[in-house]
């Protein structure tokens, strides 16, 4: 006997000859016809379906581009440019590819924003979290590949300057560097792999993309409230309303879209890819895609080496972040002992700082380089992006949506504008006091994950919750009529 | 327990800690297994290693007899620009007077050239790959009369020692040598 014994039949002979071979229909009936959502949602939740759509419209013109493009270093640019002028609507697959890459993206920060205000990333939902922040890394990896392909000036130094970041590993981080080459710089062996990789990475991205959607379809979604789904009068059928609502949505989204395609193509990107990619100069100004500034702003936060004092001091602070404030059962943040503890710290983390910055001063140890500057900026980087992983063991607090939650709600937004800021601080040249603020704003991001978010875990007093999702769909129709009445009186 | 085990052979003498014959075959396959797959796999790491062609194109040699007192020029070798300057005599002068044990790459200047007149090095950033500025009359020089990278503010001076800014290392010198006194062969 098959799996697909209770299977209801379909009217449709068609249909159901094919149903009956393979439940197809049947699994699409269940996923997105009857599958039961929540009957709240708000626009947020119309990001998941739009970045599927950018990811079929990448996979489609990507396709079509590869028919025209050549990936070698004598030609890449030019036939980029043949793409533009010559081939019957190239410029138009092109520019829907390119800043479909920038659209992919905005739908794709706005839907994880949506997961961390909602708190979707917390229990049941911690692998759907993950696998989310696994197709953003693969993302990130297919964009600074796909950006090296038309072989420009910041193609060519764009790559050059992410590919050295490797280099940075002790010991064996210049083999590496030389091995991602397959030479002694960034060259054609170079753009071949990264086009190889680039044709290849969106259809592993397409695979996790399922894994993520199975692991929703059995968890369920999350909602506004925040609320787990308690019966029927808490749900709608997907279809005909999220199928529906999704798709005005869209609309909307593609508007912005071709707008930016058909009227401001290159807005989003940077001039100097025009022009074609030599060895011999460097732009003045290499900036990454506008996707790509806060991380690269990160990166470039730590432009100091890291000395042992230093290092001490971050290992008391660490010490007492790891015992007292991340320990749900202790609240002696102030007593004596742990007060010592980081006013110890902190005063070994100012003088590792003074002799790092004032070497004429020669502080004892502070000209011993443990953590070169290069490596600590990697390692920040990554740091962040690893933070998102972590998310859910960092915020345990066991009430979801930051509507109930005044604190985390304020700490978060403040987290979105050093996000922001930090985005500003990646495309200013790193002189004067843009990387003094790179920093702190990076101290920012990080305190937000391993300090801040621990403690509103233990401490936040969440407002009064609703009693279910349809009781706070009537409580908010109530006062909406409440509100109209007054202004009628 | 009784009779119903009568006709069946004897339990063997096994001891439960004893490995069997199971598990060594167990353990072998397996054993072999990881090493077939390793030996595949480094195949196709391997791959991505530097070719042979791109490994032959190690050597260059480069005509300075036209390169007057303060002017440099740049040559490519192996996909990437090499430095030739021919210093000044302030140049030499300022690189042998810094104090190295103040600088984050110690080295003194003699260890950097083979003849003072004449600074060889690769001519990519240490931090990240930028190319520096500083071989063109007109161009900034950064803070220690030598080069300056423009991609996040590395400071070189008139030695190519890193003297502020996030670069981690001296610019490298390659190996090279004087095959006459005005030709130099690099690689
Ligand atoms: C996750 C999905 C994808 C993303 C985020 C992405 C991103 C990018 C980006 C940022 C560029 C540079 C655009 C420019 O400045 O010219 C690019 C170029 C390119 N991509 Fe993709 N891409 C994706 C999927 C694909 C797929 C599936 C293919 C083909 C199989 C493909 C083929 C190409 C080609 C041939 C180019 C070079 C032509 C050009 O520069 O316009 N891409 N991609
Ligand atoms: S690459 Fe030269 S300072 Fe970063």
């Amino acid at each position: 006997m098959g799996s697909n014994s209770d299977r209801k039949p379909f009217n449709n002979k068609t249909i159901e000859w094919i149903d009956q071979r393979l439940p197809i229909f049947t699994m699409l009936d269940k996923e997105y016809g009857k599958f039961p959502t929540p009957r709240n949602f708000n626009y947020f939740w119309n990001f998941g379906a739009i970045a599927m759509f950018m990811l079929v419209t990448m996979i489609v013109t990507g396709i079509t581009l590869a028919m025209h493009y050549t990936p070698h270093a004598n030609y890449a640019f030019d036939s980029v440019e043949r793409i533009m002028r010559d081939v019957n609507f190239g410029w138009l697959i092109r520019y829907i590819h390119m800043n479909g890459a920038s659209f992919f993206f905005i739908a794709v920060y706005i839907h994880i924003f949506r997961g961390m205000y909602y708190g979707s990333f917390k229990q049941p939902r911690e692998l759907l979290w993950i696998l989310g922040v696994t197709i953003f890394l693969l993302m990130m990896a297919t964009a600074f590949m796909g950006y090296v392909l038309p072989w420009g000036q910041m193609s060519f130094w764009g790559a050059t300057v992410i590919t050295n970041l490797f280099s940075a590993v002790p010991i064996v981080g210049p083999g590496i560097v030389e091995w991602m080459w397959g030479g002694f710089a960034v060259d054609n062996a170079t753009l071949n792999r990264f086009f190889s990789l680039h044709f290849v990475l969106p259809f592993v991205i397409a695979a996790v993309v399922f894994l993520h959607v199975w692991a929703l379809h059995v968890t369920g979604s999350n909602n506004p409230t925040g609320l787990d789904v308690k019966g029927p009068q808490d749900t709608l059928p997907f279809n005909p309303y999220y199928t529906i609502k999704d798709l005005f949505g869209l609309i909307v989204f593609v508007a912005v879209y071709a707008m930016f395609i058909f009227f401001m193509p290159n807005a989003l990107g940077h001039p100097d890819n025009y022009i074609p990619a030599n060895p011999l100069v460097t732009p003045p100004h290499i900036v990454p895609e506008w996707y790509f500034l806060t991380f690269y702003a990160i990166l470039r936060s730590i432009f100091f080496d890291f000395n042992p004092i230093m290092l001490a001091g971050f290992g008391g602070i660490g010490y007492y972040v790891a015992k007292v404030v991340w320990d749900k059962n202790r609240t002696d943040y102030f007593s004596t002992r742990n007060l010592i503890i980081l006013g110890v710290s902190g005063f070994l983390t100012l003088v590792g700082f003074v002799g790092a910055f004032f070497p004429q001063l020669h502080i004892p140890l502070t000209n011993m380089v443990i953590i070169e500057a290069k490596l600590g900026g990697v390692l920040a980087m990554f740091g962040a992006v690893g933070l998102l992983f972590v998310l859910p063991w960092c915020d345990t607090h066991p009430v979801r949506s930051a509507r109930y939650r005044p604190l985390y709600k304020a700490a978060l937004l403040f987290f979105v504008a050093i996000v922001l800021l930090l985005g500003y601080v990646g495309a200013m040249p790193a002189e004067g006091i843009w990387p003094w603020i790179g920093l702190a704003a990076t101290g920012y991001y990080m305190a937000f994950f391993l300090v801040i978010l621990p403690i509103l875990s233990k401490h936040e007093k969440a407002l009064p919750l609703p009693a279910s999702i349809a009781q706070a769909v009537l409580d908010e129709q109530a006062a909406k009529a409440a509100k109209l009445a007054k202004k009628g009186a | 327990m009784t009779d119903q085990n009568s006709s069946s052979p004897p339990p063997s003498a096994h001891d439960e800690n004893e490995p069997t014959r199971r598990d060594f075959l167990f353990l072998t396959a397996a054993g072999m297994a990881a090493v077939s797959v390793g030996s595949i796999a480094w195949p196709f790491i391997d791959q991505w290693n530097p070719a042979k062609d791109t490994l032959a194109l190690s050597s260059t040699e480069v005509d300075v007899a036209s390169l007057q007192e303060g002017q440099a020029i740049t040559v490519m070798w192996r996909g990437k620009p090499v430095f030739i300057r021919h210093r000044t005599q302030k140049e030499i002068d300022e690189a042998k007077a810094v104090d190295v044990t103040a600088l984050r790459d110690k080295q003194t200047d003699d260890e950097r050239v083979k003849k003072p007149q004449w600074l060889v090095m690769v001519g990519v950033c240490t931090h990240l790959g930028c190319i520096p500025l500083g071989q063109k009359t007109g161009e900034v020089k950064g803070d220690y009369d030598g080069w300056f990278c423009p991609c996040h503010g590395s400071h070189y001076d008139s030695s190519g020692r890193i003297r502020k800014g996030p670069a981690p290392k001296n610019l490298e010198v390659p190996q090279y040598t004087f095959v006459s006194d005005t030709l130099i062969r690099i690689g």
